[in-house]
């Protein structure tokens, strides 16, 4: 597969608040993220995972508080690091083909050579006999793979993923599975929210709770993991 | 990377994304024929009358089809949040609006060519001997839509009774872009023509000033 | 007696003085007779839709910049107050209008200017009520505020000249060109007190602003429970 081309990095939150109107989605929330640590963030719908998310993707300002990127000796990072970001929606266009979303993309991004780039990366996710198919006709599970495609074309360090096995049939969350084992493996620091246990959770080295916009429990703080991901769920 | 090569391709896409459904310009170029149609009703169409009246109309109808056109922009960047992955690769934001509001002017003015010849004979106005004149003031006025239209488009994309809310809040703001065309058209049309370059200066001031602020302000028109 | 009460009678005293000195100090306008005497009233209040607007472009721009919810009170509560005015000029225009025309309305550049003004933040208003979530409404309406407040003066300058193209009767003389120094005076006077008008309304309008944003966080925080 391919080499990491990319420093590690890790991310911190200091003091994060977002209000939307009156509402606080996200409280004071200050985290740490080593290099290369995989992180499960649980919590129930609307206690602020999908804003965390959005707010370290840069793509929603914070109310108050930063984010900042830090290399290995733990100092802000000098250069932006490439981030990638997979939510549900696949945040790529339907009326191109697979092959021409991530050519575009990859453009964008800046790639010396898209078209290859793009070739390769729809060999590693299985996509690549449909590459001149429009996304418009991609089931569910080929969409999580274009979507995964997209987010890794420009090698980030840096990777976020918004409950990645929705809608995913057993087959696709073994897929899943399998490729974060190896971007995990491979160094990358990844931020994933999910809900209960899995084999996507079981590969988390690090799991955060949030409720109502704050941190209620951490493994780093003792907490386990089992406990984070099922706290109040029913059995 | 930067500006240029991302505006390009964005506007590669936009473009090649029309060609191959050609949905926008269509329903557009068949808007604005219904209209001039619709609006030979409401007075005769006899050639001074025409004259008289009809780049106003032409320039109204314009306008009407461009405040429907412009609807889809943004929103069609909801579809598949696109637009958060546009956000994410290219690190200017005004590239995006600078892809899209060239896209649009493109659009436009592909329209207008198209529906002149076909005004040009239901008004009985000759637009050949003025032509280069012409596709001046279609150019600038175009533009001047496009880079408003675009803005308030990213804007009506968010909000309630957007169908409505795009030509109540683009229409008034283009004003100046209905005035100043309009008398330069009148002027290019008249039994003997002469160029108005005053209003040819309106409306480069008009598309200066709001792309100036586009790109001040692009940047928050697409934030979360 | 507050502070405010104190403010609004002495605005009280100044409106009602320029309606006296209107009425009774100015002389009486040769060609027009009494009807002119709208005419203090009519500029005064373009000059303060106008400062209004101006202020609202100011917090616009201050709200983009630095996101804090007072601009947009005051944004709000300025194209408010300056739509007050503006649709007096709209009103006393035609009432000037019929008596010395015969008809209501002559597209006047001025007035057809200011009507297309009105129209923008008419708009400017409405926006705001079709975007609920407060951060986004404020900081969408700021920037239309913007882009409305720099067509102004493109508007302005476009219709004017269409005026030259299609001459139409001028109603509304110059504000202050060829007055006589009384008639100056009193129109000076009639400003001053529009504009504290002016300045009393959207003081007003933005402690109502203020207050309706606090009741509205406590029913959001409420219906979050």
């Amino acid at each position: 597969m391919t080499s990491p081309e990319f420093s590690p990095t890790g991310i911190s939150f200091e003091k994060i608040d977002k209000r939307f109107g009156g509402l606080f989605a996200l409280r004071r929330v200050s985290l740490a993220i080593q290099p290369g640590q995989c992180v499960a963030l649980a919590g129930r719908n609307g206690s602020g995972k999908t804003t965390l998310l959005r707010i370290a993707a840069r793509l929603v300002r914070p109310s108050a508080g930063q984010v900042s990127f830090l290399d290995k000796s733990g100092s802000e990072s000098q250069a932006r690091p490439v981030v990638g970001y997979v939510a549900h929606a696949t945040m790529v266009y339907d009326e191109l083909t697979a092959e021409e979303n991530l050519v575009l993309f990859g453009k964008l991004e800046g790639l010396k050579d898209p078209r290859a780039r793009a070739s390769v990366l729809l060999e590693e996710v299985g996509l690549g006999d449909r590459r001149t198919s429009l996304v418009r006709t991609f089931s569910r599970g080929m969409r999580q793979r274009m979507a995964i495609a997209r987010a890794l074309l420009n090698e980030p360090s840096v990777l976020f993923f918004d409950e990645p096995a929705t809608g995913l049939d057993p087959q696709g969350v073994n897929w899943f599975a399998d490729r974060l084992r190896h971007l995990r493996d491979t160094g990358r620091t990844i931020l994933m929210s999910l809900h209960g246990e899995s084999e996507i959770s079981a590969l988390a080295t690090r799991a955060i709770r949030l409720d109502a916009g704050s941190v209620i429990a951490d493994t780093s703080a003792g907490a386990t993991l089992r406990s984070i991901l099922t706290f109040g769920e029913a059995r | 990377m930067s500006i240029g090569p991302n505006t390009l391709a964005l506007l590669g896409k936009e473009l090649q994304t029309e060609f191959r459904s050609r949905e926008l310009l269509t329903t557009t170029g068949v808007f604005i024929l219904m209209v001039l149609v619709l609006f030979s009703f409401t007075f005769d169409p006899t050639s001074s009358e025409s004259r008289r009246f009809g780049p106003g109309l032409l320039w109204l109808a314009f306008l009407f089809a461009s405040s429907l056109m412009l609807q889809p922009c943004f929103l069609r960047e909801q579809t598949n949040d696109t637009l958060s992955s546009l956000r994410l690769a290219v690190s200017d934001p005004f590239s995006i609006f600078l892809a899209k509001l060239g896209a649009n002017t493109l659009f436009l003015l592909f329209t207008e060519l198209v529906m002149l010849p076909i005004f040009s004979v239901l008004y009985s106005v000759h637009v050949l001997p003025q032509i280069h004149y012409l596709l001046l003031v279609l150019f600038l006025g175009s533009l001047g839509i496009s880079i408003t239209g675009t803005a308030l488009s990213a804007i009506s994309a968010q909000a309630r009774m957007r169908e409505l809310l795009l030509p109540v809040l683009l229409l008034p703001l283009l004003t100046p872009i209905l005035v100043a065309s309009t008398e330069v058209t009148v002027g290019l049309l008249a039994p003997e023509p002469f160029m108005e370059w005053k209003g040819i200066g309106v409306l480069a001031i008009f598309d200066l000033v709001f792309l100036t602020a586009v790109w001040l302000f692009g940047e928050y028109l697409l934030e979360e | 007696m507050s502070k405010r009460a104190i403010l609004g009678l002495l605005t009280l005293c100044l409106v009602v003085a320029s309606a006296y000195a209107s009425f009774y100090v100015a002389p009486l306008e040769r060609t027009m007779g009494p009807i002119q005497k709208i005419f203090y009233f009519h500029a005064a209040s373009a000059w303060a839709g106008m400062t209004a607007f101006m202020v609202c472009f100011v917090a616009n721009l201050l709200y983009v910049w630095r996101r804090q919810v007072k601009w947009d009170w005051l944004g709000v509560s300025c194209a408010e107050v300056g739509l007050v005015f503006t649709t007096v000029v709209l009103i006393t225009g035609p009432i000037w209008a019929k008596p010395v025309w015969g008809i209501w309305w002559t597209w006047d550049w001025r007035l057809t200017s200011t009507f297309v003004m009105w129209l923008l933040y008419v708009s400017f208003l409405l926006l705001r009520t079709l975007v609920e979530e407060p951060d986004r409404r404020a900081l969408f309406s700021a920037l239309f505020g913007i882009f409305a407040f720099l067509d102004v003066p493109l508007v302005y300058f476009s219709i004017r000249w269409w005026r030259t193209q299609h001459p139409q009767p001028v109603v509304l003389g110059g504000t202050g060109s060829g007055l006589e120094p009384t008639m100056r005076k009193v129109f000076f006077f009639t400003v001053l007190a529009m504009h504290a008008l002016m300045a009393l309304l959207i003081a007003e309008r933005y402690l109502l602003e203020k207050l309706r944003g606090g009741v509205d966080e406590l029913k959001r925080e409420a219906e979050a429970q």
